[in-house]
């Protein structure tokens, strides 16, 4: 799968959107917000709850427009959707009348780039890279939470898309099995390279998957700060207990508070306190 | 590792679970559960009700003769060829009728729910038509149609058609949108969607549109036998009343439930055939 020639670099520049709201100003959910999709990366976006991360991935898959605003593909401009750009939904949005087989093979058939015997094959691989060789002939009511994601993440890896954009895929999976997830994910990723622009809430999903941590600002949306992370890959669960996570974590965190407080209100002391904290533990693995 | 041990015991688990138990277990199963003894019991009550009713002369069922009675009359009225004949039109003309709405009313309300345009020029007529009671299409119906059968059968077809298609056009409104998005942009063409993704998807409002549209056939047909028809259990059970045979017109009024009652579980067990994904556990 890995393919030297395909970059999907994606360059947004001064975004807006705004939403009409009933009898008062409409509301600004991004403004002048301007990011890249590093090719090759996983680039993950955080930012808390509200704060028009969804938003922004459905207008880079293009599936909304923008209200003003510029986003270009390897120097092109982009319009409307494409199976250059493919998204995992928050909940599962396979086709519950389809097996898994057929959910999978969908893409290159209907687009005419495969036959049904070569999609079936290399469907068959795909499946074997996510775990589910066993269930191809089962319906999606038919598999866990777990495996729903991963059956769709096969659907959108056979596309071999230039981009894949993630929003929060694996929200509503408990604990064990979003971090089961999250290494076969990694695994993934660690051999395809496709770029990838991977929505969370979550701090420590984010470090750990990612090369490049954008942080999002409460609203209106802007990339607030872009973190590198320079963890070394393969990536396992070791890396979280390492400094230089710890340090990241920090940074991240510090800036993540600062958008929660805008929330929340100024007066939020636990979390001053946790960012402390959390600096104390890095200071702590450092002397170690 | 551990966790991929984890995984492949539950597949282990999940593919035994699911081992299909043979045919005569699968009957026993369905033939001797609580929900059919409790049936049977709920069934035999009513009759046992019934009789001790008409037996303690209740109020309001001077002239109602009792089960005992009716069922004498069942059995010499099943042995004339008349109750046959009247069972097989009235079959017949529901099925027609039945079997004519859904071929016109699934595609009408596809088209209806997939073309703006096309719904907005012919919603309104079709919001006028449904209220009519497929009884008040009888006068024209006769007029209209060259015979007797067709007549019946479209008033049948009246009475399921606006049903169908009202549950259509629901099904296909109510799609996910991710569902039609997800397919957009894996490059799926208007035929892909409209084939693989706006049919199936509305396949259980199809469902339900025919299991409600088989009930108002039945409704619809002894109505219009009763008032236009010869032949058929409607008549039938008019005729019991016209010589005053009581007995005749409640074996009419059960023959009709019972009819009824298999349609319906023949309408089910197929719609449960277009939606092998709806019965898997």
């Amino acid at each position: 799968m890995t393919n030297t020639e395909k970059k999907g670099c994606i360059e947004a520049v001064n975004l807006c959107k705004l939403f009409p709201q009933a009898g008062r100003k409409p509301l600004e959910v991004l403004k002048d917000c301007s990011l890249t999709v590093e090719p090759g990366k996983l680039n993950v976006l955080i930012g808390t709850s509200g704060c028009g991360k969804s938003t922004l991935a459905n207008i880079l898959a293009g599936y909304d427009c923008p209200s003003s605003g510029e986003i270009m593909m390897d120097g092109k401009p982009l319009n409307g959707p494409g199976s250059d750009r493919l998204m995992v939904f928050q909940e599962t949005a396979l086709w519950p009348w389809m097996t898994v087989m057929e959910n999978v093979i969908f893409g290159p058939t209907v687009r005419g780039e495969m036959s049904k015997k070569e999609a079936r094959e290399e469907a068959t691989r795909i499946l074997e890279l996510v775990g589910l060789q066993d269930f191809r002939d089962k319906y999606p009511a038919q598999l866990s939470g777990g495996m729903q994601r991963r059956a769709e993440l096969a659907r959108a890896l056979i596309n071999n898309p230039k981009v894949m954009i993630m929003d929060e895929p694996f929200r509503g999976l408990d604990d064990l099995t979003r971090e089961l997830m999250q290494e076969y994910y990694l695994k993934i990723f660690e051999e395809s390279h496709c770029t990838t622009l991977f929505i969370t809430t979550e701090l420590e999903e984010a470090i750990f998957l990612a090369d490049r941590i954008l942080i999002m600002t409460f609203l209106p949306g802007q990339i607030k700060k872009v973190i590198d992370v320079d963890l070394p890959r393969p990536r396992d669960y070791r890396v979280l207990t390492s400094k230089r996570y710890l340090e990241i974590k920090g940074e991240t965190l510090e800036c993540l508070l600062e958008e929660g407080r805008k929330c929340f209100g100024d007066e939020c002391n636990i979390a001053n306190s946790m960012v402390d904290e959390f600096r104390r533990q890095a200071n702590d693995v450092c002397d170690r | 590792m551990g966790k991929s041990d984890t995984i492949k015991e539950n597949r282990g688990n999940e593919t035994s679970i699911r081992r299909q138990p043979s045919v005569a277990v699968q009957l026993k199963r369905k033939l001797l559960n609580r929900t059919s003894l409790n049936g049977t019991v709920a069934i035999l009550g009513f009759f046992v009700l019934w009789h001790l009713l008409v037996v303690m002369q209740a109020p309001f069922m001077k002239h109602i003769p009792t089960p005992v009675t009716v069922s004498k009359t069942f059995f010499i009225l099943v042995q004339k060829k008349l109750f046959w004949v009247s069972l097989w039109f009235s079959t017949k003309r529901v099925f027609y009728g039945f079997v004519a709405a859904q071929v016109l009313g699934i595609p009408l309300g596809l088209a209806m729910g997939w073309s703006r345009k096309f719904k907005d020029l012919t919603f309104p007529v079709f919001e006028v038509l449904r209220p009519i009671p497929p009884l008040a299409w009888v006068p024209v119906s006769i007029l209209y149609w060259p015979t007797n059968e067709l007549s019946i059968a479209f008033i049948t077809f009246i009475g399921a058609f606006f049903t169908i298609v009202l549950n259509v056009l629901r099904g296909v409104a109510s799609i996910d949108k991710e569902l039609y998005r997800s397919a957009l942009s894996l490059g799926a063409k208007p035929q892909h969607i409209f084939w693989k993704i706006i049919l199936p998807s509305s396949i259980p409002s199809i469902a339900t549109g025919m299991m409600v549209g088989i009930g108002i056939t039945w409704n619809v047909v002894i109505a219009a036998e009763m008032i236009a028809g010869d032949k058929g259990i409607g008549r039938l059970t008019w005729e019991g009343y016209l010589a005053g045979d009581t007995p005749t017109i409640i074996v009419g009024m059960i023959t009709i439930g019972f009819a009824g009652w298999i349609s319906s579980a023949a309408v089910k067990i197929i719609s449960d055939k277009m939606m092998p994904w709806r019965r898997l556990f």
